[in-house]
This record gives C-alpha cells, sequence and structure tokens, in this order.
C-alpha cells in the first residue's frame, strides 16, 4: 500500500531535524489557519493559484523563490556552524550523514528553487511589459511551468521530514548515486524533484522565446529590444537546448536505479564519466541561464539611475550572444584533473578564458554609462555597484581555474566554492535584488522602503566578504570542499570568520523582510502613481500604471526607438489618450496548472517510496488533464471597449492628479 | 573596503599555512607560480573597475551638478576598442601560458631526474587509502613514505566510488576511478611531512581519507622498507577483501608482501565489459601498457576524458574480436 | 500617446489575434520539436559512447533481426504516407477520409509499436534485457523512449479522431493537426537514425 514507506523513515528521534520539520510546519499550519479565517480560499484559488495572468504568475515564483532562499540558507547557516565547530577532538553538532544531505540539499534548493523561480519571476513580470505585449504565448502552460517549479519544491520539503536526502551532492556524484552505494530514498527525492523542476524552466524558456520572438510590439527590431529583454533571449536559447540534457541524463540514472540498466555504473558497461560529461553540459549553461537575466537587470537599472542611455548597447548585445554560444563549449573545466589529455585539458580551458572577454567588456560597458551621468543612489543602483565591485574578484579565480594546471591544485577544494559562490551571489543574486527593488512598485504599485534596503545590501555585500574571503585563503590551505569534520587545526579560525559572515548575510536577510514589512505598512507614503516608478524609466513598461491593468496595454504601442518610454517623454509624446479603445480578449484563468503540479507532486512522491499505483493513477491524471485541457478552444474572454475606457480614464484621472503634484513641486 | 585590507593583512600574515603556496616540490612550484603570475596580469583589467566605480560615482552623482551630464553620449568607438582589445591582450597572454603550462605539467609526465623513480600504486576504498610499491613488494595503509628528491610515478585506481589523490605541496591532483588507471608524477625536493588526502567527496567517510606523505632521505626510506618488509603482516586477496569492506580510519599498517598484481585484480573487478571473461587473463599482463591511452585520445574526439571514455570503444574492437574468434 | 500610434495599433483585430494563435502555436511547437531533438541527442551519444560494452554479454550482431526490422521500419514510415495524405483530405474539408486516413495512421502505428515490444519481449526472455550490459541499457533506451514518443503519438491521434467526430474540422482542430503531423514526422526521421546507427552499424 505505502510501497517502502514505513512510520521509521521518519526521522522523530533527530532533534535537529524534528525541530525544522516543526517549524516549517507550523509556519505552515499558520498561514493556512490564517487564510481560513479570513475566509480568504476563494480569493486566493480564483486569483492567484488558477492565475494565466503573467504578472501574478511572477509574483508567485518569486515568492516562491524567496521562501525557498530561507530554507537554503538554513541550510547554509548549519554547514557554516558545523564547519567552525568540527575540528580534531569535536565533531560538531551533526552527524557525517546529516551534514553530507545539507551540502547537497542547499545546492539544488538554491540553483533549482531559488535561482531558476526568482529569474523566471522576472521574466514574467516584465518581459510582456518590455516589448509591448498583453500576455505570454503560451498563458495556461506559464501556469504549469510554475506549479511544476513548486512541485519539485513540495518534493523537497517533504524530504526534509519523510524520509533522507541525497548525499551524493547537488550535481551527483557517479558512481556514489547509484543503487550500490546509495540505496535509500534520498538520491531518489533529489533526482525527482530536480527533474520535475527542470521540465518546468524547459517549459518555461519555450514560452519565452516564442513570446519575444512572436509578440513584440509593431516597430520593435531585434536591436531596439530593452537588453533585459535580449538576455532573456539567450537565455531562453540556453534552457530550450540544455534543460534537455540534464532531463535525458536524469532520466537515464532514473532507469540505472529503478530497472538496474548500466549507465552510470563503474561496471558491467557502464561510464561514470559520462554523467559528469551529460550533467555539466547542461551545468555550465545553466551558470548563464541564472546570471544572464542578471546582466540585463544590471543594464536596466544601471542606465535608469544614471539618466543616460546604456553605453555601447551593440556591444553588449554581441557580448551576451557571445557568452550564449561560448557556455556550450567549456563544460569540460569542470573536470580537468580526469586525466584526460593534455590537448583536451587546453582546449576547454582556453575556452573558459575567453568567456572573461565578452564579460570584462560588460562590466566596462557599465562603467561608462555611469561616466557622465546623474546617478541617484537608489537601492537597485547600490546592487549595481556592489556587484561590479565583488564580481570581478570572482572573474579573476574563474580564470585562474581555467588555466588546468592551476586547477589542479584548487578543484575540489573551497577555493572552488569561494569561486562559483563569488560569481553566482553579486552575478546573479544581486542582480535579482536589484530588478526586486526596482520593478517592485511597478507590480504593487508603490516603493519598497530604502533605508531597509540599503541595510540589507551592507548585510548581504559584508557578509558575502566576510563569509568568502577565507575560503579562497582555505583553498590555498588545502581544504577540500564537503568536509564535515576535519583534523587541520590552522583551518579552523577562518572557518569561524567565515561563519560570522554567513551571520552578517543573514541580518541582511532580516533587512529584507523589514523593508517588505515596514514598505507594506508605509504603501501610502511610497505610492506610485504616475506608473514611471522612478521618474526616469526608459523602457516600456514604464508606460502603464502601476499595477497595471490586466491587459498591460489599452492598446499596443509601436516602437520608434531602443528606449521608447524615453524618447516618448522627451519628444512629448508620453501620456497620451489614444483616440479610441477596441475589445481586448485575455486568457480565462483554469485550474489545470494546481491540478497538474498536484499530480505531479503525488507521483515523484510515488515514485520515490515505489508506491506503484499511487504513481499509476497520479500519471493516468495527468495525462487525461493535458488531453481535457488540450480540446478547449475558447480560453478566453473579452474586456469590452467600454470597460477599457472606463479603466483607462480612471487611470488618466490619477495620472493627470500626479502629473500636476509632481509640477507643482 | 575595510574588510578586505583586514582580511588582506590577516591572509599575508598566515601565509604560511597557505601549503599551495607554500610548495616543496618542482610541480607543485610551478603551479604556484602559475597563480601568482595570472593573479597578476588579471589585475590589469580588475583594478581599473575598483578605481572607476568609486571615481564615477563620487564625480558623477546627481547632486555634483558641476560634472558634464550628456544623456544621449552611449558610444565611443575609442573606448570600445579599449575594452575588446585590453582584455582579448590578457586573455592571449594567460592563453599561450596555459599552452605552455599545460604541456610541462601534465600529470601523466614523467619527470626528468638521475634518481631512479619510485613506483607507487595507489588504491582508494571506502575510505582508506593503500599504497603499494611494486618493486618492494611491500604495502602500507593511510601513510605514504617515499624519498626526496626522488621523481614518484603514481598508477592509480579505486576499488569503489570515485575520489581525488592529492598532496597539496607537491603539486597536482588526480582522479581515482574504479576499472580504469590514472598517473600522476610528483616529486618532493624537501624532506618533510605532508598533509595527503582525498579531495573528492566519496561518502560518509570521505572527511577521514587524509594521510601522512612523508619525504624522507634516501637512507631513511630503505631503513624504512628494510622494517617494512620485517612486518607479520601480509597484503593478500583475502587481506584485501576485509581491508576494502566500507570502515574508517583503518590503523596504519605495513605489509611485508603484496599478492601478485593485486592492482590489476582491483582494477579487472570492475573491467566485465573488457569482454569475455578469459579475455580479461590476457589482458591482466597488458595493463602496465594502458599508459598509451593517453597519448591515443589525442587522436580520438576533443572531450572525451582519457581513461574514462576512450576505453569502451577500445574494448568494443577487442571484444568484436573475441566474438569472432568463437 | 498620440492618435497616430492608436490608429497604427487598430490593426490588431480580433481575426488578427486568432490567426496569430495558431502561428505561435506551431512556432512554440518547432521549439519544442528541437528540445525534443536535442534529449534524442544525449541518448544516440550515449549510445555512441557505451553501445559497444556489452560486458561479455550479447551483443548487436547477435540480436538484432534485420528482414524483421525493415518490416518494422515499413510500417512506421508507411504510416507517415497515410498522414500525408489525411492531411490532403483535410484540407480540401473531407472529414470522413481524415478519420478514416488518422485510423490508418493509428493501426500502422501500433503495427510498429508491436512489433517493437515483441522484439523487446524475445530480447528479455533471452536474457539480453536492458539490466544486462551498458550496450543493452542504452539500446533499449534510446528504441524504447522514441517507441513510447509513437505511443504518446497514437494517443494524440485518438484524441484528434475524437475531437473530429465531435466537433468537425474546425480551426482549433485543424491547427493541432498540422502540430500532430509535425510531431508524426518528426518521429519518422528520429527512427531513421535509429535504424541506420543503432541496427545497422552494429549489424554491418
Amino acid at each position: 500500500m505505502f510501497g517502502k514507506l514505513t512510520l521509521s523513515d521518519i526521522p522523530y528521534n533527530d532533534p535537529i531535524i524534528m525541530g525544522a520539520v516543526v517549524s516549517a510546519s507550523l509556519a505552515g499550519l499558520v498561514i493556512i489557519a490564517l487564510i481560513t479565517y479570513f475566509k480568504k480560499w476563494p480569493y486566493l484559488w480564483h486569483e492567484w493559484l488558477t492565475s494565466v495572468d503573467h504578472k501574478r504568475i511572477g509574483v508567485m515564483y518569486i515568492v516562491l523563490a524567496l521562501v525557498m532562499m530561507l530554507r537554503g540558507f538554513a541550510d547554509a547557516l548549519m554547514m557554516r556552524g558545523q564547519q567552525a565547530m568540527a575540528a580534531g577532538a569535536d565533531h560538531g553538532y551533526l552527524t557525517a550523514h546529516h551534514y553530507d544531505q545539507i551540502f547537497g540539499s542547499h545546492g539544488t534548493i538554491m540553483i533549482i528553487f531559488v535561482a531558476m523561480p526568482f529569474v523566471i519571476g522576472l521574466m514574467n513580470l516584465v518581459i510582456p511589459h518590455q516589448i509591448g505585449a498583453r500576455d505570454v504565448a503560451f498563458p495556461v502552460l506559464n501556469s504549469v511551468s510554475f506549479w511544476l517549479t513548486v512541485a519539485g519544491a513540495g518534493l523537497i520539503m517533504i524530504s526534509l521530514g519523510v524520509g533522507e536526502f541525497t548525499n551524493a551532492g547537488w550535481f551527483g556524484i557517479a558512481p556514489l548515486f547509484e543503487k550500490t552505494y546509495n540505496p535509500g530514498v534520498g538520491v531518489d527525492y533529489w533526482m525527482w524533484a530536480f527533474q520535475i523542476a527542470g521540465v518546468g524552466s524547459l517549459l518555461s524558456g519555450v514560452n519565452f522565446l516564442v513570446t519575444i520572438v512572436k509578440m513584440r510590439a509593431p516597430g520593435m527590431t531585434w536591436m531596439k529590444l530593452p537588453l533585459f529583454t535580449w538576455t532573456t533571449v539567450t537565455t531562453n536559447v540556453l534552457m530550450i537546448l540544455s534543460f534537455p540534457v540534464i532531463t535525458g541524463a536524469l532520466f537515464l540514472l532514473t532507469l540505472d536505479r529503478y530497472l538496474g540498466m548500466h549507465f552510470f555504473t563503474n561496471d558491467m558497461g557502464g561510464n561514470m564519466m559520462m554523467w559528469n560529461n551529460l550533467f555539466w553540459m547542461w551545468g555550465h549553461p545553466e551558470v548563464y541561464i541564472v546570471v544572464l537575466p542578471s546582466f540585463g537587470i544590471f543594464s536596466e537599472v544601471v542606465a535608469t539611475f544614471s539618466r543616460k542611455k546604456l553605453f555601447g548597447y551593440v556591444s553588449l548585445v554581441w557580448a551576451t550572444a557571445a557568452i550564449m554560444i561560448l557556455s556550450f563549449t567549456v563544460w569540460l573545466h569542470h573536470f580537468f584533473t580526469m586525466g584526460n589529455t593534455v590537448n583536451v585539458n587546453i582546449f576547454f580551458g582556453i575556452a573558459t578564458m575567453l568567456i572573461a572577454i565578452p564579460t570584462g567588456v560588460k562590466v566596462y560597458d557599465w562603467l561608462f554609462t555611469m561616466y557622465r551621468g546623474r546617478i541617484t543612489f537608489t537601492t537597485p543602483m547600490y546592487w549595481v555597484l556592489g556587484f561590479l565591485t565583488i564580481f570581478v574578484i570572482g572573474g579573476m579565480t574563474g580564470v585562474l581555474m581555467a588555466i588546468p594546471p592551476a586547477d589542479f591544485v584548487v578543484h575540489n577544494s573551497l577555493f572552488l566554492i569561494a569561486h562559483f559562490h563569488n560569481m553566482l551571489i553579486p552575478g546573479a543574486l544581486f542582480g535579482y535584488f536589484a530588478g526586486f527593488a526596482y520593478w517592485f512598485p511597478k507590480v504593487f504599485g508603490f516603493k519598497l522602503d530604502e533605508k531597509w534596503g540599503k541595510r540589507a545590501f551592507w548585510g548581504w555585500s559584508i557578509g558575502f566578504l566576510v563569509a568568502f574571503m577565507p575560503l579562497y585563503v582555505l583553498g590555498f590551505m588545502g581544504m577540500p570542499r564537503r568536509m564535515a569534520h576535519y583534523d587541520t587545526m590552522a583551518w579552523q579560525p577562518w572557518l569561524i570568520a567565515a561563519a560570522v559572515g554567513a551571520l552578517i548575510i543573514g541580518l541582511g536577510i532580516l533587512a529584507q523582510g523589514m523593508q517588505i514589512f515596514v514598505s507594506i505598512r508605509d504603501r501610502k507614503k511610497n505610492v506610485d502613481l504616475t506608473g514611471d516608478s522612478w521618474g526616469d524609466g526608459r523602457t516600456l513598461e514604464w508606460m502603464s500604471s502601476s499595477p497595471p491593468p490586466v491587459y498591460n496595454f489599452a492598446v499596443i504601442p509601436k516602437v520608434n526607438e531602443l528606449d521608447e518610454w524615453w524618447a516618448m517623454k522627451e519628444n512629448g509624446t508620453a501620456y497620451q489618450r489614444p483616440a479610441e479603445y477596441h475589445d481586448i480578449h485575455m486568457p480565462k484563468n483554469v485550474a489545470r496548472g494546481p491540478i497538474i503540479g498536484g499530480l505531479v507532486l503525488a507521483f515523484g512522491f510515488a515514485m520515490v517510496w515505489y508506491i506503484w499505483w499511487l504513481a499509476i493513477a497520479a500519471m493516468i491524471g495527468i495525462i487525461a488533464t493535458v488531453i481535457i485541457g488540450s480540446s478547449h478552444d475558447d480560453e478566453e474572454y473579452i474586456i469590452p471597449a467600454a470597460e477599457v475606457k472606463r479603466i483607462e480614464d480612471e487611470r488618466f484621472e490619477q495620472l493627470a492628479a500626479a502629473l500636476e503634484e509632481k509640477k507643482n513641486n | 573596503m575595510g574588510v578586505v585590507l583586514l582580511l588582506g593583512t590577516v591572509f599575508l600574515s598566515s601565509c604560511s599555512n597557505m601549503v599551495v603556496l607554500d610548495p616543496k616540490g618542482p610541480i607543485g612550484s610551478e603551479e604556484a607560480f602559475l597563480i601568482k603570475i595570472a593573479f597578476i596580469l588579471m589585475l590589469i583589467v580588475v583594478l581599473p573597475v575598483f578605481v572607476m566605480v568609486i571615481w564615477f560615482s563620487v564625480r558623477y552623482r546627481a547632486s555634483n551638478k558641476k560634472a558634464t551630464y550628456k544623456p544621449n553620449w552611449a558610444h565611443s568607438h575609442k573606448i570600445e576598442l579599449v575594452v575588446w582589445l585590453v582584455p582579448i591582450a590578457i586573455v592571449a597572454a594567460l592563453s599561450y601560458l596555459t599552452w605552455v603550462k599545460t604541456h610541462e605539467l601534465d600529470p601523466y609526465k614523467p619527470l626528468e631526474s638521475e634518481v631512479k623513480p619510485i613506483r607507487i600504486e595507489v588504491v582508494s576504498t571506502d575510505w582508506n587509502w593503500l599504497f603499494i610499491y611494486p618493486d618492494y613488494n611491500i604495502a602500507v595503509v593511510n601513510h605514504l613514505v617515499f624519498p626526496a628528491n626522488a621523481p614518484l610515478n603514481f598508477k592509480l585506481t579505486s576499488a569503489s566510488v570515485m575520489t581525488s589523490f592529492f598532496i597539496p605541496q607537491l603539486g597536482s591532483q588526480i582522479y581515482v576511478m574504479a576499472g580504469m588507471q590514472t598517473k600522476l608524477h610528483l616529486l618532493a625536493d624537501h624532506e618533510g611531512t605532508y598533509l595527503g588526502q582525498n579531495i573528492e567527496y566519496s561518502g560518509n567517510g570521505y572527511e577521514t581519507m587524509h594521510f601522512d606523505a612523508v619525504a624522507t632521505s634516501q637512507e631513511e626510506f630503505e631503513d624504512w622498507v628494510e622494517k617494512a618488509k620485517q612486518s607479520p603482516d601480509k597484503m593478500t586477496l583475502a587481506t584485501f577483501k576485509e581491508f576494502s569492506e566500507p570502515n574508517i580510519n583503518y590503523p596504519v599498517t605495513t605489509y611485508s608482501s603484496v599478492a601478485p598484481k593485486l592492482f590489476n585484480h582491483i582494477m579487472m573487478q570492475f573491467m566485465g565489459w573488457m569482454g569475455g571473461s578469459d579475455h580479461n587473463m590476457n589482458m591482466t599482463d597488458d595493463m602496465d601498457d594502458m599508459h598509451h591511452m593517453h597519448s591515443m585520445q589525442d587522436s580520438t574526439k576533443m572531450h572525451e576524458g582519457h581513461g574514462a571514455m576512450t576505453m569502451p570503444s577500445d574494448s568494443g574492437d577487442v571484444h568484436t574480436k573475441t566474438m569472432e574468434d568463437k | 500617446m498620440n492618435t497616430n500610434v492608436s490608429q497604427n495599433a487598430s490593426v490588431h483585430t480580433a481575426d488578427a489575434e486568432h490567426h496569430d494563435h495558431g502561428e505561435i502555436r506551431t512556432f512554440g511547437f518547432w521549439i519544442y520539436l528541437m528540445s525534443d531533438l536535442v534529449l534524442f541527442s544525449v541518448l544516440f551519444a550515449t549510445y555512441a559512447v557505451i553501445g559497444f560494452n556489452s560486458a561479455g554479454g550479447p551483443t548487436g550482431k547477435d540480436l538484432f533481426d534485420l528482414p524483421y526490422l525493415f518490416v518494422e521500419t515499413m510500417f512506421l514510415l508507411v504510416s507517415s504516407v497515410a498522414f500525408g495524405l489525411t492531411m490532403i483530405a483535410m484540407h480540401n474539408g473531407k472529414q470522413k477520409q481524415v478519420i478514416i486516413g488518422l485510423i490508418i495512421t493509428a493501426l500502422l502505428g501500433l503495427g510498429f509499436i508491436g512489433m517493437e515490444i515483441n522484439e523487446f519481449v524475445n530480447m528479455i526472455h533471452d536474457g539480453a534485457g536492458p539490466d544486462r550490459s551498458g550496450f543493452l541499457s542504452a539500446f533499449f533506451t534510446l528504441v524504447g523512449t522514441h517507441g513510447a514518443h509513437v505511443t504518446f503519438g497514437i494517443i494524440w491521434i485518438a484524441t484528434m479522431i475524437g475531437q473530429i467526430a465531435k466537433s468537425g474540422i474546425t480551426e482549433g482542430i485543424s491547427s493541432r493537426m498540422m502540430r500532430l503531423s509535425l510531431f508524426w514526422h518528426f518521429l519518422d526521421i528520429v527512427w531513421i537514425g535509429v535504424f541506420s546507427f543503432v541496427y545497422l552499424m552494429h549489424v554491418i
């Protein structure tokens, strides 16, 4: 009936795990109780969970990312705590087996359930707006993608309290993750959560590429695309080409583990290094999938707050395209130490260094955007400046490790850990935070509190340096990654410093929480009535009201310039009422997304625990939902022209008052 | 910035602990030098970024109305040329360095020396190290002894999952994989006791997989070998079976004899794919020639790994022949 | 916005939007097919790497029966022709012919799947199952994944038969038929790859 699952799989005798489970479930219960008490379930279901509106899906993606970031950060604190203690005679507070699961879940969560949903959430919020479209190409598919990501995240959260998580790392260590060496359910949880979320991301990639290729406003040629849209295009291409590789590789691992096949085994004709090759053929492009959109955000933010056109737009576009292509030619640098022949290592080493060229160009283009500008130091701009300063250190260590013989002495050490956090925290996460602060007023109609935003910035930046610079040192001291305990006492002071750094980052996260709380409390004070929240917006998203109407644009704008909205403001064509309105077709909300998400979660759980009847039932349910759903032709409703006119009249009244007030100030 | 400076000071003061930058052999020295020179080269691109971030932020702040404001200035051929060409030049220099040094520091390349090389066969298990000295017919667990200034020729394989063999102060690490053999050549030019370890996560006992790598004088080494030969323990197939069961911190033990071709035997356990079983036996004798794979590799696909990716297709040929023979 | 802008934009009427939908979906489907092709490339690459690792077990030469495979292949190729004719009938608006054409396509597809399953069952029965060696794992996975796609295509055909019988050839249905036909021909092309790369190369 329940497959392999028995009561003894719940680790109720481990106080640390049970503490986490109880607090997570309590938080969940409180939220559910509050929703029930305020009778918000119908609202939540009709307006949010079943929504196919890209703005709402975007918000839900980001909420998911932030919640999962708390979980991933808790993992980080636990690891830092363990390593700060577990030297010599002291074995810390975690068993090796527990510690080994934490580094796997930290990595998996941060990449798959924080970076990916955050980046896809921002795309959802911004892309249709920036290209002058009313929605994405496939709104229902968009909802399904989101719910697949939720299902994956759900599976990983369940693994906390039921069973265990993988101890074979976030990227899967062959052949350690094979049934022979890892008979438990940990690897299965990791595999299915990863697989499910990966399929969701793949579908998002298809969706947004089609949206940008097919649904740009008239006149928006490729070289008039805002840079965030450009970076999204490249990210989508990377997703479409690389995600099938990981889907395939995880599928092969599934066959190994469930049907005893021999793809990545170390005997019977399997080939364990094939896993490394396949994984990093996805894994390296994945780095750029999460980083490139951030580069797009930095480009938008730096131009807006320097009140100046982006320097070297063409260079930036080409640099982005170059990074996209090069990202497929470097995967082997993840295992220079495999005993490859010299020329293979040299090829991949030099290919890796080449990426530094377009990246360096980008950094200088952003700097020259500031040159001869009028810079206002808002929170998003803080994140950009922090990024520029810290990111280049990571770039430097990255090129260092691209030299194979140099990599031979730092590979797999904490130097490597410091390096990729040095790329991903400033390179990706700071960008998301900048984008979050930058577009928040567009989505909600009020700005985030600046004071707490800047406190968060300092917490993250200083915390980052204190937490990760010691890891570079520890790398030079020869400390391997993933140590649950060590005997070299000289490492300990540096690990204590790193733990302090993690706590400072924790302060930054607390400040972010405070920022959201304070901003909602003072929302009247920071309200944005013009829609051009920062006053210096350059691209089309600043044209509509904040928050925008469900259809984004009453009339689709015609684009003549790269920074169309800025140009409209310059030549006085901004804020003008159109002569007439037309009926607008919008997609209806459907329940297919959450239904499929729920069924997929059941399927994943059933597969992890070998509950075959449930797996089969869930699979049949999924196929039936897809078939029934695909048979509907009519999934749109019409907003009549008169209703559009009413909404827009209201908006223009508000706008007139706001502009009047602005003039008086 | 203050934090960086502070860390920088502490960093410099604890250099003696930074084993990677305090090498005790030619390979490690070259690699440490490479890190330093690459670091300095890259500062050419990176330092201006720090300067410009601060300079532009101060100079072009909105409140400074004196500064030039050119909202539509967004292109300059001169600047573009510089920001593309400087990184290209640096990467070109680094590429040249990479080309030369990667060839020079190939872990498979035997070191030139007048001293006779010491051959050591390394086997990683869950979660211990076995070092076999085929020339002396002795073995030792979790402890490595060798004379300083003699080239060390390592052959490595795993009796379980993948590990990575690394003595930071001597230089290069190399992966250790079951059913395959990798090679590594190192040399210590100072006597001393160095940290040796597994640096690839391999399961629950991974963090215990470190050992002392002791570089002695020639005489001390010979004494140690003599003493090892007196040891009552012998590394037979049965001993190895017991030793390779998953366990941690297996006590340091020397063995006065080693089962013949134990290393090849361990590799063979995983090499079912090589073809028919009788054929495996014939292969055993040829195992020493396996390093030819390394040079053969160049003619095969670029991205394929050494032992990992080519041997299968190789064995395919072998296997086809076997089938025809039948 | 000035009046100029709104006049230009007013070409986006309801009709135009509907027309766009079909085109956008077909473009999206092309992109999906590209990503599916990447998935198959992974399986082909896997086969290239471990396809000769027979671990002392049977090899392709021992197992593959070319005449049998030729018949199997013909089932799929003829089904593609049948689908092509079905599409012509659909463009001529002949509902009955379309349904008959789809049924013939599905039956030929079922014949192909039936032969494949029979081949698999025989191999497993002879001790050459997917867990026997790296070669057989790669073989069963590549061929089986293609077979799963064909099976999914047959389910899709069945759904379309139901929809056409219920509501005739509407705009939405003909646009879906377009994509189904892309899918079916795509599977044909992949099979040509499987046939030459997996079977022929191992036998010759």
